[in-house]
């Protein structure tokens, strides 16, 4: 199978790229890893009439901690997180499980985050971790949390004339975990279901933030707020747990499919979410 | 023969029992391999094939025009133009017809509609998209269930007589004596199930080069083909071209599985545009044309019942079983069997009384029915048995293991006739089953199993002893399209003492190019790096009936080991003739011809092939070649004991596998290393079929499992690890008494993983979860049972 | 568009369509068909290459994206000392049999060796998760990258 023709730009820099996404439109897609994109292609299920392709712009592919962010680039491929010490946490946890290792080699998380496809695993990831998406536009570049980013499925809040350049997450100071927990059938599959954690702890021992998201259970990635809301300021225990996976469950709106009843993936988010959250606990006592 | 024996020959000769390493290998392992795809013909064109995206349509009209307009179109073919050459329908391996380009109707999701010509491969797929079909919709079928049903609407509309969705009736065994027998039984239990659609998926997808000249009328196809003379002589009545000018060239396969077995619509219209136009057609499938139009494997709808007494004899079995058979009853099996060899259901049992009967229907869906690394659906039936016998020991309180002992067949029995006319030609099953047992430490894992359950933990052991009967087959029962079931096997010896071999058959993976030349170096004492062999070009190559169902080895191998014999026979003459000694006093050992007694005194197989063109006898004729035409007197029956071990997650249905063994019994092992490469293949794909690797389709009739993000294959991480066992008893009339081995494992693992799942929450009352066993199955019946945790 | 693409040592210059896939830029333009496709979902990694050193998907990345990059084949594994450790070592262990994944395996393969040349059996099945074989059960191939880190080590 082939793509339909289309035009082609090698953009050498984030103005150059803009300024051709603003030219083209609608019809234009930026062309980053490719690894969802291009398979669409082939398919015909995406025919888009021109690609910017941006993996020749320089300093793009940067991973670093500055300003208490983590920040990665527009260019950072998925291994080059799974291989990096910097991430923390449900990040680090996640990295292994995008895909499989030759998608990893070539697909970015920017990339990824812009898809927003609801059983992608990296916006679940971003969402537990309150991070920004940095938009950059003909007129400079804005910050876009991500629960605004993501729209809904396959839709985001970019502008027309807006690439991604950047993800930007937090990075907490004290004791931090994380898990992510993903049921998929083999490697390469996508998520059937998929819970990302994130738990940091104060000094006490007590919970001080908690960020919980689920993946491939509604229409995009969802994050629950009420199960984060009953851990914040408590100790860590299986009862807590077992209550935010009962919260979970309940903002989940899985659908019925092939891969499994909706019924069966509630129950998964239910007994995911409890062991993301214990796993995240002992990495937080760990770190 | 016992498999601590040596083997025969020294390992500079490389016989029988070496682990020889491939001679394939040197060209695959360079990149320099020769798959289809990988040649190129002057001013070759290339074909693409528009597919319905519907199930079930009449069509109204099909535009090609713009399609034509478009730079770099050569040709865009329909079925009305086919028809023009009488070549819209063509016949199936089972006796039905099959669209080649649909003219009335389409009756799958993926049938093909029409075929553009064009320069470059893109360009035919752009012209794709520009061609307009209307379609008026008919209502999808999409069970053998609905297709049966009153007032379903007729797919066949087309065939004279056909009035019913109904495609065969099939019965075997004694009714009357199986009734006889439940009527007698203390217990009856019985297991509902369907072995869910496949896809043989190899890596390499189905397709053709088309090079016919019209000014000679010479077609030359380079075809994805495990079966070349089979599919030439189809073609010849196809196409109405004479047999002499068809030469089918079958390369390197990658893979094959029974895919590449049946004659598909693509071959056909690359040939026509071909003809036609007068230029080589190539015609390569996408990965999902391949899945969504070729050569299906299973779907069949099974019920069994085992009539019993109350301590676990089995008295009898009544099997019914509804087949699902696509648009187009395409299956790839021998004539007389309307079900295939499905009727091997009794297993590895000995009880006296079986009734198998068996019906199948056109649903809206691809046709094939393929013998998936299978021989013709002895993989359901081994599924249905081991199965039945599981769920038996669990109604009757005995244990999984225990239940099998009870009911074997013994080895003093063989040669055993079953109750539905097969005859085993030996086994020993308990032996393999106690070494297997004893292997994976079963007692202690039913204690731990004790100890697990009442700690809320679930882990199941699963047993399957598996007999399967392969290497059709004997000419007076078998044939395909009248064609017996025979093969062939041409061996040279050159004056150098070097030799080609040729065969009908044709490898797609399984290392005939240095297995066959084993079989040689073990009769002549030929160093097998000495021996070629040879296959896939039909002008090159005696005929045969081709690779699946298992039958290499029993068939081609036995032809290959009588034409050696043949040529070991004239060799001791010239021999004989050399060292001045009488015929019968020669003796063969290792390519050394001696006189009885005198070893001392010889000549070498070098020397005599040598003879054979200079220095021969008189009135002897020259040469050391030979053919041989070999015809089975019987099938033969490999079989296994295998035993898994499974962890379940209570709370999610996600199940793993902890261990696997497998013991295998093939009779004769010609090159251990490449049969246990064919046993981890197999068991692989039994663990495919049990966890992930299913065609279903929607309500509507849309394929689900169209590629290979929704076709799951398991990866090198989710594949588990295989602890591997034998035993050998030879078969007693194969000439060197193997049995084949390429599909045993497929055919009987599924049963293995599916029985330790099922193991592991029978305690709760679970009896069934059809596969593929996701964990959402395993997890709603555990949930059905009523005992849930966490 | 004119692109140069330096595969295994040698430089090929051809003018693509944009939509042109680097596989078959590889098989057609470049005429080395020991890169295979198996489908059209970026699943089966009968396409690996090595790209600039990383194994990648050869049909989900576009000639034109491999301009001025430095491709490494099947082909190129084979040096003027003949076959490379990986390849005996897939004949030595029967890592393969109809042989359509097997450029690819050896090319992951090759790539984990120079990261790793002692990989675990976990490893090797972990590297090689995004190549499919329908023949082997992947038991020999975790076997035969094994043997090639030893053969390389010793």
């Amino acid at each position: 199978m082939f793509p339909s023709a289309f035009d082609y730009v090698a953009a050498h820099s984030v103005r150059e790229a803009v300024a051709a996404k603003a030219e083209g439109g609608d019809d234009t897609r930026f062309l980053a890893g490719g690894q969802s994109l291009l398979p669409m292609m082939k398919t015909r299920l995406a025919n888009p009439a021109k690609l910017v392709d941006i993996n020749r712009v320089p300093a793009l592919d940067t991973i670093e901690r500055a300003n208490g962010h983590l920040r990665v680039g527009a260019l950072v491929r998925h291994a080059d997180i799974a291989r990096s010490d910097l991430p923390f946490g449900v990040i680090a946890a996640a990295a292994p499980w995008i895909s499989d290792p030759l998608v990893r080699n070539r697909g970015t998380l920017c990339g990824a985050v812009a898809h927003c496809d609801p059983e992608g695993d990296w916006n679940s990831v971003l969402l537990a971790t309150g991070a920004d998406v940095i938009a950059t536009g003909p007129s400079g570049e804005r910050a876009i949390p991500i629960a605004d980013f993501i729209v809904d499925f396959f839709t985001n809040a970019l502008h027309v004339d807006e690439m991604v350049t950047e993800v930007r997450i937090p990075i907490p100071v004290g004791r931090v975990g994380g898990s992510y927990q993903k049921l998929e059938r083999k490697i390469g599959d996508y998520a059937t279901v998929a819970v990302a954690a994130h738990i940091e702890l104060a000094d006490n021992g007590t919970i001080s933030r908690a960020g919980i998201a689920l993946t491939a259970v509604a229409p995009k990635n969802t994050k629950v707020p009420a199960a984060e809301a009953v851990l914040v300021g408590n100790a860590p225990s299986d009862v807590l747990f077992a209550e935010a996976g009962e919260l979970a469950a309940q903002a989940s709106q899985p659908r019925s499919d092939v891969r499994g009843s909706a019924e069966w993936k509630r129950n998964v988010v239910r007994v995911f979410t409890r062991r993301a959250l214990a796993a995240a606990v002992v990495g937080a006592n760990e770190s | 023969m016992t498999v601590t024996e040596k083997p025969a020959t020294p390992i500079e000769i490389g016989g029988i029992g070496h682990s020889v390493k491939r001679h394939e290998d040197d060209r695959l392992v360079a990149g320099k391999g020769n798959f289809l795809d990988d040649h190129t013909l002057p001013g070759m064109l290339h074909m693409a094939i528009l597919r319905s995206p519907v199930p079930h349509a009449r069509i109204n009209s099909i535009d090609t025009s713009a399609a034509e307009a478009l730079d770099g179109v050569v040709a865009v073919v329909t079925g009305e133009l086919l028809a023009q050459y009488d070549l819209a329908w063509m016949p199936t391996m089972s006796g039905d017809t099959q669209a080649v380009l649909a003219t009335d109707k389409v009756r799958f999701q993926g049938q093909e509609v029409a075929a553009v010509v064009a320069t470059d491969p893109y360009v035919a797929e752009d012209a794709l998209e520009l061609i307009e079909v209307d379609y008026d919709l008919l209502p999808a079928i999409t069970s053998p269930q609905q297709a049966l049903a009153d007032g379903a609407v007729l797919i066949r509309d087309e065939k004279e007589g056909q009035t019913s969705n109904l495609v065969y009736e099939w019965e075997s065994g004694d009714a009357a004596a199986t009734e006889a027998a439940f009527a007698r039984a203390d217990r009856v239990v019985t297991l509902e199930t369907h072995y869910p659609r496949s896809h043989p998926a190899p890596l390499e997808t189905c397709g053709c080069i088309a090079d016919v000249d019209g000014t000679t009328g010479q077609a030359t196809i380079y075809l994805t083909s495990q079966a070349p003379h089979a599919i030439r002589t189809v073609f010849a009545m196809v196409a109405g071209l004479p047999e002499q000018n068809i030469r089918i060239i079958s390369p390197d396969l990658g893979g094959g599985f029974g895919n590449k077995v049946p004659v598909y619509p693509g071959y056909v219209v690359a040939t026509a545009a071909s003809l036609v136009i007068g230029r080589p057609v190539k015609w390569i499938e996408s990965r999902t044309e391949n899945l969504i139009s070729t050569g299906f494997a299973r779907d069949y709808h099974m019920k069994g019942d085992l009539a019993l007494s109350n301590e676990g004899r089995i008295l009898a079995l009544r099997v019914q079983m509804l087949s699902d058979q696509g648009a187009f009853y395409a299956d790839a099996q021998p004539t007389k069997f309307r079900a295939g060899l499905f009727h091997v259901v009794t297993g590895s049992y000995d009880f006296p009384a079986a009734h198998v009967a068996c019906r199948g229907a056109y649903t809206n869906k691809a046709p094939g029915g393929v013998a998936y690394r299978c021989s013709f659906r002895i993989t359901e039936a081994s599924f249905l048995i081991e199965r039945l016998v599981q769920t038996a020991a669990y109604e009757l309180g005995i244990d999984p293991a225990d239940i099998r002992f009870r009911n074997f067949i013994q080895p003093e029995q063989m040669p055993y006739e079953t109750p539905t006319g097969f005859v085993y030609d030996s086994g020993d099953y308990p032996t393999a089953l106690r070494k297997a047992l004893d292997a994976v430490g079963y007692e202690d894992l039913r204690a731990e199993q004790a100890r697990a359950r009442a700690d809320g933990r679930l882990m199941g052991i699963g047993i399957a002893h598996f007999t399967e009967a392969v290497g059709a087959g004997p000419s007076k029962q078998y044939d395909i399209l009248g064609l017996k079931m025979i093969d062939s096997a041409e061996l040279r010896v050159h004056p150098t003492g070097k030799a080609i071999l040729k065969l009908g058959v044709k490898s797609q993976g399984q290392g005939h190019e240095t297995t066959f030349a084993q079989i040689v170096a073990s009769e002549l004492g030929i160093p097998v790096t000495n021996i070629k062999v040879m296959e896939g070009d039909t002008d090159n190559t005696p005929y045969g009936l081709g690779t699946y169902a298992s039958r290499s080895t029993p068939v081609a191998g036995a032809a290959t080991a009588v034409v050696a014999r043949k040529l070991a026979d004239k060799a001791k003459k010239i021999a004989a003739h050399l060292l001045e000694a009488a015929d019968a006093d020669i003796e063969l050992e290792n390519g050394n011809f001696f006189v009885r007694g005198t070893p001392a005194q010889s000549v070498t197989i070098q020397d005599v092939a040598l003879a054979a063109y200079t220095n021969l006898p008189d009135g002897m004729e020259y040469g050391l070649e030979g053919v041989h035409y070999y015809d089975p007197p019987n099938l033969t029956y490999p079989y296994g004991s295998y035993v898994v071990v499974v962890d379940v997650d209570p709370e999610t249905g996600v199940w793993k596998v902890r261990r696997m063994v497998a013991l295998d019994d093939c009779g004769v092992r010609i090159n251990p290393m490449i049969v246990e490469g064919q046993i981890h293949g197999g068991l692989t794909e039994g663990f495919a079929k049990s966890s992930m690797q299913w065609i279903t389709f929607d309500d509507d009739g849309n394929c689900i499992g169209s590629n290979f993000m929704d076709y799951l294959i398991p990866t090198a991480w989710e594949t588990p690890k295989f602890e591997l066992l034998e035993t050998c008893v030879p078969s007693p009339h194969h000439p060197i008494g193997a049995k084949g081995v390429g599909e045993s494992a497929t055919v009987g693992s599924p049963a293995a993983y599916v029985n330790a799942v099922i193991d592991a929450i029978a305690h709760l009352g679970v009896r069934n979860i059809d596969m593929p066993l996701l964990p959402d199955r395993v997890w709603s019946a555990i949930q059905a049972a009523g005992v849930a945790e966490g | 568009m004119d692109i140069t693409v330096t595969i295994n040592g040698q430089d090929h210059t051809h003018d693509v369509e944009p939509r042109t896939l680097l596989v078959d830029f590889v098989r057609t333009k470049a005429a080395l068909t020991g890169t295979h496709i198996g489908c059209d979902t970026t699943s089966c990694g009968a396409c690996t290459v090595l790209l600039d050193g990383v194994p990648v998907k050869s049909c989900t990345v576009l000639a034109v994206q491999a301009d001025g990059a430095s491709i490494m084949t099947v082909e190129g594994l084979k040096d003027a000392d003949g076959a490379h450790p990986i390849q005996a070592a897939f004949k030595e262990e029967h890592g393969l049999q109809c042989g359509f994944c097997t450029p690819g395996m050896m090319l992951v393969g090759h790539a984990l060796l120079e990261q790793n040349a002692n990989p675990s059996d976990d490893d090797v099945r972990w590297a090689i998760s995004g190549n499919l074989c329908r023949c082997t059960g992947y038991m020999n191939i975790v076997k035969a990258i094994r043997a090639a880190g030893a053969m390389a080590t010793t």
